[in-house]
């Protein structure tokens, strides 16, 4: 096998440059002469009719661009998967901070007091504030049942294990909202020509997403939309579909005025109106035999949607399909639901449903465990999926993966069984108790099941006329390195040095589209299409005469003759769905994805009773990612995600009321300082990838899933006192240990 | 310090930034991290919350880091200011920066420029930190992507190469 | 950002006289803002009701910690690095100089002001239960001159103090009698930095011949104003430190404060953990050795 010489190397991050200078331009960054800014009225209650909008009387209008449902040239609605969302509310609200009005102005600070001299009056009607509520239709507020969507999984005969359990576990596991908290907040200038139609800037991830609502919402031709995504400062998915909303408002502000508009949010209007992840609901089942092997079970997954649809059929499809983690299960039903409530619509945050449901399963092993009288240790390793077996869609692991000696390896690393021993003697005495905890977990990458089919992906590769290099895609650029990634494959697929190639920056009008940049999708799907398309620059090239040694210079001689003789010289490499992969959407059965990426995360936390504050003070992070294609980005998109999963089990809270974050601020909704975290130790294998560029596996959002679990089930262990919900903030544990019998034993 | 007319109005304010001395004309309430976005076109500063937390805002002020977003015009009278755009002469990169190139420091860069003046800082009064001493330093300074780790390699990268 | 600059005035006189008759000639009038890490963030949210602002920011009259035989005088506009980075603070007070090194970060700690703190009077403010533990005094300062007060007593209620709308803080006064105290201090919040206290502790305790000689528990963010816990105090002194003692001391602190449920915590957790850190406090005093 040759040895690759770009792909597998830390090479420089692509854009680093002007990030580290200050140089990088963000939306907010950028104006443009005659500029306008924008601004949303919204809605204060959770639910209502509006009855009246007026205007403050004594505040100056003059100057002030106004725009309302009835504006909208197109239909009004955000155009993702369904259409029920409206892009400005018209007479019915349903969520608090719903957008109902549009205002621009060319002085930001006058314009923030206009949307103060709006005065809305609504008729109140019953809000639904809880799935319980919603499942129990005290009021409907979506569709005939408040149910977005639905999802069952039936493998084997379930009602056939009941009777020859020796135990039947049971457990109902509870996650909250987290928001993304990317640092940039949203923001997008749009400008409109009649001639060319709307051209919007975005911090954004899916231009070609923005591109497609757009076209809904203003009515034009797919050629009379353009979108650029700029510089963007984090996105998590928190930039998913957002952006069509806040693009959708510039866009008709700048038709309305005939300026260009931007929008930017300030953090407490990004808090309070954009999506946050799906609270959710596990309910689990389990027939288990005294051996500690699950003999099959019922899990129940129900994720809070919030007012509208948005991708919660999506979030839940992956949430469901990852509900019975890397074991295997015989037989089992798992039902899936998403329901309405009238909340802000959740949608996309790293991990997308899977560290939802993965929590409760983790945090159920351990349960089973103690029913059976097994370590967490010997329950998992009875029950791992061994190649050969099948997962609850009844995919079949083709893989060679030991998902024992997996486990082993992590409990080495993290020196396991010698701190569980000694956490055990000392915490006896003293008020700081430890323990340690284990999840483990896979994670499908690339979209489910026929998605990628859907999706078609297209990458192109460019050779310049100064016989450059360049990538053409619209994924996107947030941090998380595609530009990198991209550019080093496609030098590795040129035998060329990375220096030599470039990417374009995302630009619906220069690009095609390669999908969006989610579900960890890029260097997996997109980077093998970006191996294709160089690929076919080096045929081509070949077939002028290029022999298939080439050096640098020689590449750069017949690239720079192609395009002075044929004016471009471009590759096309469109998505083609891999042989023998079959899943059926109906029944929700087969190759859900193209490959699993697995992985065993330990934590070890300190909880300190005279505070009741849990810490994680150390953490092993062990994954297997078929290929680690750049070591320096694979570690910090694992210590990122380890980072905002320890916010998701202890820190990050949502406080809601009446169906509005009350902590919309970054003093009072806490993410981890850099003295809050453990050191996160981070280690790889590689098994390779037949689906995937170079052999690597998606890694984005794998490591969102395993970090809560590891650390509720690391709590226990240091308390003796069951957590199954989280945050799990101090207020919490003194609430659970003040009820149980530890408090009388200090 | 100049006294003001008593209606609110503009007034003058002359500082140095980055080396240079500029006058700009402002109201005495505008933020300082405004002025230099929007007075001075001087955009690697950003704006993450707006209330002292996160600080993507951080500059030098006097030798000091302070958050620009908390900061009125009129106090920065006659202040010496850095901001990220300053740190390094022409296209060189300092050893700061290289290392945050080099460790993986930057993912997303929102943060980048505030925690290099940070990191930068913390290097200045202790040249050989430790990783306590580090985290410790960079409280201040929130990243959603890193994750830290890689940002206190970078640090402890650049403090290697420190002669005490 | 959420208020206009132009709805605003900011005045800088230049030197404490001028500042002073200002506030003189329109009492309430005029804020007085230092480093501003307070009235700032309220300005942003546009929750500051007042428009008309004073700087006092890097006032010479206010800066500067002068080191006297029995007290130490610190200037009210000192910033908190100034505090945590002064040797006789970190040495005879470490209460104070852990407190500064806690609120925000280096740069909220570069331009937060000791007086800002004070004045701003929030109930989870981070200095003020070592302040109240070591008993300052205040030397405040208007056109009339000068007056020196106990800052125990200083706050009244919540945000209300014992301070003409003419007065500034010049001074915060610490006695240098405390080299012989045991001194804890412990401040709990949702994250290791950048916090606002849930509950916070401050106390001092010597010990003589096995009995408490003197004893100063602090508390804040458990009532509207920063308290002293006397009726516990009282109940220690000139006792041995034994369990039981402990155990009663720790009943009597959920009668001493009155904590609220807020956004950040509820009452119960904080009078629960208000009674493990003073029971913290007693069981380390003992076995600190501290005698005299």
């Amino acid at each position: 096998m040759k040895e690759e010489q770009v792909v597998g190397q830390s090479v420089p991050r692509k854009e680093g440059h002007g990030k580290v200078t200050g140089a990088a331009r963000y939306i907010d960054d950028i104006s443009i002469p005659g500029m306008l800014y924008g601004a949303t009225v919204r809605s204060q209650v959770p639910r209502g009719v509006i009855k009246k909008i007026s205007f403050d009387e004594h505040f100056d209008w003059a100057e002030f661009v106004f725009v309302t449902a009835k504006d909208i040239p197109g239909k009004n609605c955000i155009a993702l998967i369904g259409d029920d969302q409206p892009c400005l509310a018209d007479g019915v609200v349903n969520h608090p901070e719903e957008p109902i009005l549009l205002l621009a102005h060319p002085n930001r600070h006058k314009l923030r007091k206009a949307v103060e001299a709006v005065w809305i009056e609504y008729e109140p009607l019953p809000a639904v504030l809880t799935m319980e509520e919603s499942e129990q239709y005290s009021q409907i507020i979506w569709g005939s049942d408040n149910t977005f969507k639905t999802f069952l999984i039936a493998k084997g005969d379930v009602e056939s294990v009941w009777g020859k359990a020796d135990y039947i576990v049971e457990g109902e596991y509870t996650t909250g909202a987290q928001e993304q908290l990317y640092i940039e907040n949203n923001g997008v200038i749009a400008v409109f020509d009649s001639e060319q139609g709307i051209t919007i800037w975005g911090s954004l991830q899916c231009p070609y997403y923005v591109h497609k609502a757009m076209m809904a919402l203003l009515n034009l031709p797919a050629e009379k939309v353009r979108v650029v995504q700029a510089e963007t400062g984090g996105a998590f998915g928190g930039k998913e579909d957002y952006p069509s909303i806040i693009a959708g408002h510039a866009a008709l502000l700048a038709m309305k005025s005939r300026r260009p508009v931007k929008i930017i949010y300030d953090r407490m209007e990004d808090m309070t109106a954009t999506t946050k992840r799906h609270p959710s609901r596990t309910r689990h089942r389990t027939a288990v035999s005294k051996e500690g092997k699950i003999l099959g079970g019922e899990i129940e997954f129900t994720i809070d949607g919030g007012a509208y649809a948005t991708l919660s059929s999506v979030v839940l499809s992956r949430g469901v399909i990852h509900a019975g983690g890397s074991y295997y299960w015989p037989c089992v039903r798992i039902r899936g639901k998403a329901v309405a409530t009238n909340y802000p619509p959740h949608g996309a945050f790293r991990g997308f449903g899977a560290p939802q449901s993965l929590f409760a399963m983790e945090r159920h092993m351990d349960r089973i465990a103690q029913a059976v009288g097994l370590s967490p240790v010997e329950i998992r390793r009875r029950n791992f999926l061994k190649p050969g077996e099948t997962t609850t869609t009844e995919q079949v692991i083709r893989e060679e993966i030991d998902l024992g000696k997996f486990l082993e390896r992590a409990l080495v690393l993290s020196d396991y069984r010698a701190k569980k021993l000694r956490f055990t003697h000392e915490n006896g005495g003293g008020p700081v108790k430890k323990g340690i905890g284990i999840a483990a977990f896979l994670h499908g990458a690339g979209f489910t099941g026929s998605g990628e089919r859907y999706l078609a992906s297209v990458v192109g590769v460019e050779g310049c006329a100064d016989g450059t290099v360049r990538v053409l895609a619209s994924s996107t650029e947030f941090g998380q390195g595609t530009n990198t990634v991209l550019c080093q494959i496609a030098a590795e697929a040129l035998n060329l040095p990375y220096k030599y190639v470039q990417i374009a920056q995302p630009d619906t009008n220069q690009v095609p589209n390669s999908g969006p940049t989610v579900a960890s999708r890029t260097a997996m799907v997109v980077g093998s299409l970006v191996r294709s398309a160089a690929i076919g620059i080096r045929q081509t090239l070949a077939a002028e005469g290029l022999h298939d040694s080439y050096t640098p210079e020689e590449f750069k001689v017949a690239c720079r003759r192609h395009v002075a003789e044929h004016g471009e010289l471009r590759s096309y490499a469109r998505y083609d769905p891999p042989a023998g992969v079959f899943w059926d959407d109906q029944k929700y059965r087969g190759e859900a994805y193209a490959c699993f990426a697995w992985a065993i995360y330990i934590a070890e936390v300190e909880v300190d009773l005279s505070t009741y504050a849990a810490t994680v003070e150390d953490f092993v992070a062990l994954q297997e990612v078929g290929r680690v294609l750049h070591p320096i980005l694979a570690k910090g998109q694992i210590a990122g995600g380890v980072a905002q999963g320890i916010g998701f089990a202890l820190y990050e809270k949502v406080v809601w009321q009446n169906g509005r974050m009350q902590n919309g601020q970054m003093t009072n909704y806490i993410m981890p300082t850099s003295a809050d975290l453990p050191p996160i130790r981070v280690f790889f294998e590689e098994m390779g990838n037949i689906h995937g560029a170079y052999g690597a596996k998606g890694i984005g959002e794998l490591p969102m899933d395993g970090p809560a679990p590891a650390i509720a089930n690391a709590i226990e262990d240091a308390l003796g006192v069951r957590f199954d919900s989280i945050p799990l903030l101090p207020e919490d544990i003194f609430e659970a240990v003040s009820n149980s019998e530890l408090s009388e034993t200090r | 310090m100049i006294g003001n007319s008593k209606r609110p109005g503009k007034c003058e304010v002359s500082l140095t930034v980055n080396g240079e001395p500029k006058t700009v004309r402002v109201y005495p309430m505008e933020r300082l991290l405004d002025v230099l976005r929007l007075e001075l076109g001087l955009t690697g500063t950003k704006e993450g919350c707006g209330e002292g937390e996160c600080g993507s805002c951080s500059v030098v002020m006097d030798g000091k880091l302070v958050n620009s977003c908390l900061i009125p015009a009129l106090q920065v009278a006659g202040a010496t200011l850095t901001t990220i755009e300053g740190l390094a002469l022409g296209p060189r990169l300092t050893a700061l920066q290289a290392a945050f190139l080099k460790c993986g420091g930057a993912q997303c860069g929102i943060c980048t420029p505030g925690m290099i003046l940070a990191s930068r800082q913390l290097l200045d009064k202790k040249p050989k930190p430790t990783l306590e001493e580090i985290r410790e330093g960079l409280s201040g300074n929130l990243c959603r992507c890193t994750g830290y780790m890689q940002i206190f390699e970078a640090v402890m990268e650049a403090a290697s190469g420190n002669s005490q | 950002m959420r208020s206009d600059p132009v709805d605003f005035a900011l005045r800088a006189p230049g030197t404490l006289e001028l500042v002073l008759s200002m506030l003189a000639s329109e009492p309430g009038t005029w804020l007085p803002i230092s480093g501003g890490t307070d009235v700032m963030v309220q300005y942003a949210a546009g929750k500051l009701s007042s428009r008309q602002l004073v700087s006092i920011w890097n006032l010479a009259e206010l800066r500067g910690i002068e080191v006297l035989p029995d007290e130490i005088r610190i200037g009210a506009g000192c910033t908190y690095t100034e505090l945590r980075e002064h040797e006789v603070i970190s040495r005879e007070f470490p209460l104070l100089a852990r407190a500064a090194r806690w609120t925000g970060g280096v740069a909220n700690q570069n331009r937060g002001t000791l007086g800002g703190n004070i004045a701003n009077a929030s109930p989870g403010a981070d200095s003020l239960p070592a302040l109240l533990a070591y008993e300052a005094e205040l030397v405040l300062v208007s056109v009339r001159g000068e007056r020196r007060i106990s800052y125990v007593g200083f706050h009244t209620g919540y945000k209300k103090m014992r301070m003409e709308l003419d007065e500034l803080i010049r001074v915060v006064s610490l006695p240098r009698r405390f080299s012989g105290y045991f001194q804890y201090s412990r401040k709990v919040g949702a994250r290791n930095a950048q916090a606002i206290s849930k509950v916070c502790l401050a106390a001092l305790g010597r010990i003589r011949d096995g009995f408490m000689e003197d004893v100063r528990i602090s508390l804040g963010s458990v009532a509207p104003v920063p308290i002293r816990l006397t009726d516990i105090e009282q109940i220690l002194k000139g006792r041995r430190i034994e369990p039981a003692l402990v155990d009663l001391a720790k009943m009597k602190v959920a009668t001493a404060i009155r904590p609220i449920d807020d956004i950040r915590s509820n009452a119960r957790y904080r009078a629960a953990v208000a009674a493990n850190l003073v029971a913290e406090f007693l069981t380390q005093l003992v076995n600190s050795g501290t005698l005299a």
